[in-house]
């Protein structure tokens, strides 16, 4: 019964979920088609369906999304690959951890976004600014959940582990990897989602190429219709995108 | 019990925390001298911060004492031995993420079992517990009484000589201490098993034990040791018998004036150690 009453009460939030999204598409058709706002601030929805169809269909975003999706996937693993090496060497010393977890910490709360401009100085107008951007901004949350992570494995597992006579290695493996594994993966999450939003923030204020910067591009041109389907299309790719890591993270979770 | 081998020989151990001196100072343990018979059952018992866990952590070798040396099975203790020795702890110490058989497998894999025994030997220990249809069960999904009987299989499994238990029970309800005690006593019974048994409670150091020592309070050393002449497995029986409370009385009586001792500045003066004070 109580299973049934959860199901139908998930069930009826969704449903409220979806309607609210449902009015806010209503209220955008009627404001373009009764109360005459003006199309080139804001397009009919109809007209961006179109728009939005015919770009899926010509494959005219496939330059850009390679530009963004390579500057995202480059950033994602520098930060990933830097921020997990550096964090679980961090947390081997109480001492180093003492040091570096509130300097980090520190770090990630400025403004990241503002050695954007020092960035386009080093690297260029190019994808290397925004790979730079991405990846400091990505590098905190991940090796700040690894310094947690590996950090706070309960002490009795491993005196029980080096008991029974576990190796460095089998230690790692077996215990501190397992303990530390769903701490990261929020990491890993958060970091997955602050890398894409620092590269297509970033190709929207200086940049060559890329889907933020087509959407830019459009914008100039007062293309509207057309720059609201990119944006569907951006916003669709990252909620799917968002939706499957989430999920990777909740199978990592789960073996707890 | 019979007055066999020495398994466990303690010489003169003493520890302390940090220096002479520091504010976080303190003497645990003073000059402790024991010798653990082979196949026995010994319990540790005293008052809180008598040291009886530091003395189990010296003799499993995962502390190293300021003074004094360990032998087992006439080897000096430098650090983990895990052939000789298994170790049980209070807070089960099993991994939340492997279920039950994935536990007693990996402390096989971490001793260094050859890969194709862990499959029997796994089911064995569990099967000797009561756990075997719970192998697939994590431990989160277990009770207390349950996590710690996987524990058990977990040590059981090793098939060491030497068992430290460090209160096991401590932190279950007093009938599954109950009956997790009698089992332990039929299990153990079987087995040829030295075991150093850390415990708060009276009954269970005399149920269980061949021989109890009874700690000083702090700095912690064996103030007298107690011998329990009952066969193994015990019968529960034996709990209602006068013997029993003979021997619980004793203990008692030998750890009141310690426990006020260690509680210290709370004991109301002039009564202290007057006969028994409150049961």
């Amino acid at each position: 019964m109580a299973r049934r009453r959860e199901a139908m009460e998930r069930l009826a939030s969704r449903a409220v979920q979806i309607g609210f999204l449902l009015a806010l598409l209503a209220l955008w058709y009627a404001a373009t088609n009764f109360w005459g706002v003006n199309h080139l601030l804001l397009p009919n929805p109809v007209a961006v369906f179109h728009q939005l169809v015919d770009v899926l269909k010509t494959g005219q975003f496939l330059p850009d999304l390679r530009v963004t999706a390579t500057e995202f996937v480059a950033a994602f693993l520098l930060a990933m690959t830097s921020g997990m090496l550096v964090g679980f060497f961090v947390s081997r010393s109480r001492y180093w951890s003492r040091v570096f977890e509130p300097l980090f910490a520190g770090l990630y709360s400025i403004p990241i976004i503002l050695l954007l401009p020092l960035y386009v100085l080093f690297f260029g107008l190019g994808p290397a600014s925004k790979i730079a951007l991405g990846t400091t901004i990505s590098f905190f949350p991940v090796v700040l959940a690894t310094i947690a992570g590996f950090g706070n494995v309960d002490r009795s597992l491993i005196t029980a582990a080096r008991s029974m006579g576990a190796s460095d290695y089998q230690l790692f493996r077996y215990v501190l990897v397992p303990a530390a594994l769903p701490v990261i993966l929020t990491g890993l999450r958060i970091g997955f989602t602050v890398a894409l939003l620092a590269i297509l923030g970033s190709e929207t204020i200086a940049s060559l190429a890329g889907l933020g910067h087509h959407i830019v591009q459009l914008a100039e041109s007062m293309e509207m219709a057309r720059m609201f389907a990119y944006i569907a299309f951006v916003v669709a790719i990252t909620v799917l995108l968002n939706g499957l890591v989430s999920h990777l993270e909740a199978r990592g979770r789960r073996r707890e | 019990m019979s007055t066999g081998e020495v398994a466990i020989r303690i010489r003169s151990v003493g520890h302390q925390f940090g220096e002479v001196g520091e504010a976080r100072h303190i003497r645990a343990l003073a000059d402790t001298s024991l010798d653990i018979v082979r196949g026995e059952l010994l319990c540790l018992i005293g008052p809180s911060g008598c040291g009886k866990s530091t003395l189990l952590n010296v003799i499993g070798g995962l502390l190293a004492p300021t003074s004094g040396t360990v032998e087992v099975a006439g080897k000096p203790v430098h650090g983990p031995m895990p052939h000789d020795i298994a170790y049980i702890f209070q807070e089960n110490a099993l991994f939340p993420w492997n279920t039950v058989d994935e536990n007693v497998r990996l402390g096989m894999l971490f001793q260094g079992v050859p890969k194709a025994e862990h499959a029997a030997r796994a089911q064995q220990s569990l099967q000797a517990v009561g756990l075997a249809e719970f192998a697939d069960h994590y431990p989160a999904q277990l009770s207390g009484g349950m996590r710690q009987r996987a524990s058990l299989a977990r040590a059981l499994s090793l098939q060491t000589g030497i068992l430290l238990m460090d209160e096991p029970f401590g932190a279950l309800d007093e009938q599954t201490r109950m009956i997790l005690g009698e089992d332990l006593s039929v299990l153990l019974a079987r087995t040829e098993k030295t075991i150093v048994f850390v415990t708060h409670s009276l009954g269970e150091a005399v149920f269980l034990a061949d021989r109890v020592a009874v700690f000083s309070a702090r700095p912690g050393t064996v103030k007298k040791i107690i011998r329990i002449d009952e066969p193994h497995p015990r019968n529960p029986a034996f709990v209602t018998s006068e013997k029993f409370t003979a021997l619980r009385n004793e203990l008692y009586a030998l750890l009141h004036d310690e426990i006020r001792k260690a509680v210290g500045s709370d004991a109301p003066r002039g009564r202290r150690g007057a006969n028994g004070g409150a049961p």
